[in-house]
């Protein structure tokens, strides 16, 4: 099966999509959305309208059970973003160990506003609720990592790290 | 007195050999080869466990609703969608110890008569995703997930499914909604999970805390655990301490320290960093209502309050909270109260699902009102008009997401009502950077 524009999954996100699909009953594949658009933005970046169409098939569903799952979900990305997502957390207990000033150096530091991407598509900025990281904060993901214990020093690194 | 986290920081603990070598898995030994189903359900009703997601609804009893018609299958659903702001101790025992949670899952799954049992972890924590994989597969090579577990006829397959990044996800039917590949919309009740839950079929849903206790109480018995803590708050409970402390963490507490004790002990939280002063503590999770110094350490009648669910609630909401999922936010004298409000307010306005008005409508009145407060923008009206949207939100939605939203507002105001009026009154001293409201004779205040 293949979308548009050429999208196909490879062979092993295949079998892996299989595997996954089988972990419900027979004819409850749907309930594989949510870990298919996981791989399918892990493949592509962000959530195109080709991609969940493919992903619809995929799942032998109709395409708007796939568009009205993925906005409803804040980690689906639906527009195109950069090559380092990082995404924030603003609520309070991340405030409360000076969040909101490292949060404004980094924005300064990469020169843009909350959801914003800069000019050489390097980073994507997202302002997220808490992550379950209260305790470490303040915190941001780049996707499956997390930063922890952040300063404007810590993340003047991270960006010199990633931005090379 | 630990359950749950005494081997923790064992090097090697999320591998299946070095946490069989500490006592795990013997749980499943036991119940699987000694006891019947009922005999596990039964124990845990004795250990009197309470919900450890936030309700504190007794774990035995839920299970007890389960319906068990003939040839329909049956199905334990772990909530690990941990999402509320001050609560990340799901996130590190499923880090740290996978097994815990997952010999509980066989041990609960059994009692209940489960075959397929599913493990909803927040799509955030991906790297625990992979973590509790790894573990799973462990347990299936050393047969004790599969068929005929251990040669004693039982089969489970245990699975671990990911969210993608909604609050509301943590409510039991917006997540069984979402297991099901749908938008989060939580569902009315009834019918409850317990007769209609995933696939229309018969579910129990539980917290990873709660889960992960069973083991423990399968090993040494319900009377045991009951013997841990004070009075109805029986057993430990993994508290998630953040703020302004000395040793942010999570810990694992025997139910019935004082209040007290956990913030100034070096046991716990170490006491308020250095130079300052308790201002304020959130007890159990945004959704709780924030108490001040004075009502936090001690109740109204001037009891020392202690980590139960029964003397965190004394005084009703007047002078109260709620001991909830147990995230423990402290904060110092440079908190600003408004602004920390406006931080949860903005938060329940983003996590609402937008399926009841009160609710979306509410959320999103509550967060502009609280904003335009915080920015010097604020009107005298405006801090009746907060009471009132929060009193039109609560009891009027199909889920608790409406009330957690409105009792963090509700709460500040009834005890920081001088805060919203300074920023009101003052707006040119409120909107200085750093600026913070100190209330005259208060035991913070400068």
């Amino acid at each position: 099966m293949e979308g548009k524009n050429n999208i196909v999954f490879p062979a092993e996100t295949l079998e892996l999509v299989k595997k996954i699909i089988a972990r419900y009953p027979e004819g409850k594949q749907k309930s594989a959305l949510l870990p298919i658009l996981h791989l399918a933005q892990a493949e592509w970046k962000w959530c195109s309208p080709e991609v969940m169409d493919y992903v619809a098939t995929l799942l032998s569903i109709k395409p708007v059970e796939v568009y009205e799952v993925a906005s409803f979900y804040t980690m689906f990305h639906l527009e195109p973003v950069g090559e380092h997502v990082i995404e924030y957390c603003r609520t309070g207990p991340c405030c409360l160990m000076g969040g909101v000033e490292v949060y404004d150096h980094l924005k300064k530091r990469l020169g843009v506003e909350t959801g914003g991407t800069t000019a050489d598509g390097k980073f994507t900025v997202k302002e997220v609720e808490c992550l379950a990281a209260c305790g470490w904060g303040p915190v941001f993901q780049i996707r499956e990592k997390f930063y922890m214990h952040l300063t404007k020093e810590k993340v003047d690194q991270i960006i010199d790290e990633l931005g090379k | 007195m630990k359950i749950l986290t005494e081997h923790i920081e064992v090097p090697g603990i999320e591998t299946i050999d070095v946490y069989r070598k500490h006592g795990g898995y013997q749980a499943v030994e036991k119940a699987l080869k000694k006891m019947t189903p009922d005999e596990v359900t039964e124990e845990v009703k004795k250990s009197g466990l309470r919900g450890r997601g936030g309700a504190g609804f007794p774990v035995g009893m839920k299970w007890s609703f389960l319906a068990k018609p003939e040839g329909v299958p049956r199905y334990l659903v772990c909530n690990a969608d941990e999402s509320e702001p001050g609560t990340f101790k799901d996130h590190y025992l499923m880090w740290k110890s996978p097994h815990t949670l997952i010999e509980g899952m066989i041990v609960s799954s059994y009692a209940l008569g489960a075959n397929t049992s599913y493990i909803y972890v927040r799509g955030e924590l991906m790297y625990v995703i992979y973590i509790l994989e790894k573990a799973i597969q462990e347990a299936y090579d050393k047969g004790l997930l599969g068929k005929n577990i251990l040669g004693s006829g039982y089969d489970l397959d245990l699975y671990v499914q990911s969210g993608g990044g909604a609050y509301i996800c943590g409510e039991e039917t917006a997540l069984l909604e979402s297991l099901e590949g749908k938008r989060g919309n939580p569902r009315n009740k009834p019918p409850f999970p317990a007769v209609k839950g995933l696939w229309q079929c018969p579910t129990v849903v539980n917290n990873v805390e709660s889960i992960s206790a069973t083991s423990w109480i399968v090993n040494n018995g319900g009377d045991a655990y009951a013997q841990i803590g004070v009075g109805r708050s029986t057993g430990t409970k993994l508290i998630s301490a953040s703020g302004h402390i000395r040793k942010p963490g999570v810990y694992e507490i025997p139910l019935g320290i004082t209040v007290e004790d956990f913030i100034y002990s070096d046991e716990w939280c170490g006491g308020i960093r250095d130079g300052h002063k308790l201002k304020a503590v959130v007890a159990g999770g945004s959704s709780v209502p924030i108490l001040p110094a004075e009502l936090i350490l001690t109740t109204a009648a001037g009891e020392k309050r202690l980590m139960t669910y029964e003397s965190l609630s004394d005084g009703g909401f007047a002078t109260g909270t709620m001991l909830g999922s147990g995230g423990f936010i402290v904060m110092d004298e440079t908190t600003c109260i408004v602004h920390n409000t406006l931080t949860f307010a903005r938060f329940y306005h983003h996590e609402s699902c937008g399926q009841c008005s009160p609710c979306r409508e509410g959320t999103g009145w509550m967060d502009k009102v609280i904003k335009r407060i915080e920015m010097g923008q604020g009107r005298k009206e405006d801090i009746d008009l907060l009471v009132d949207v929060a009193k039109k939100i609560e009891g009027n939605t199909i889920c608790p997401l409406g009330d957690a939203a409105a009792w963090p507002v509700a709460a500040a105001i009834r005890h920081f009502r001088d805060e919203f009026e300074w920023h009101i009154e003052h707006p040119e001293l409120a909107t200085q950077p750093g600026a913070v409201y100190m209330r005259p004779g208060a035991s913070w205040s400068n």
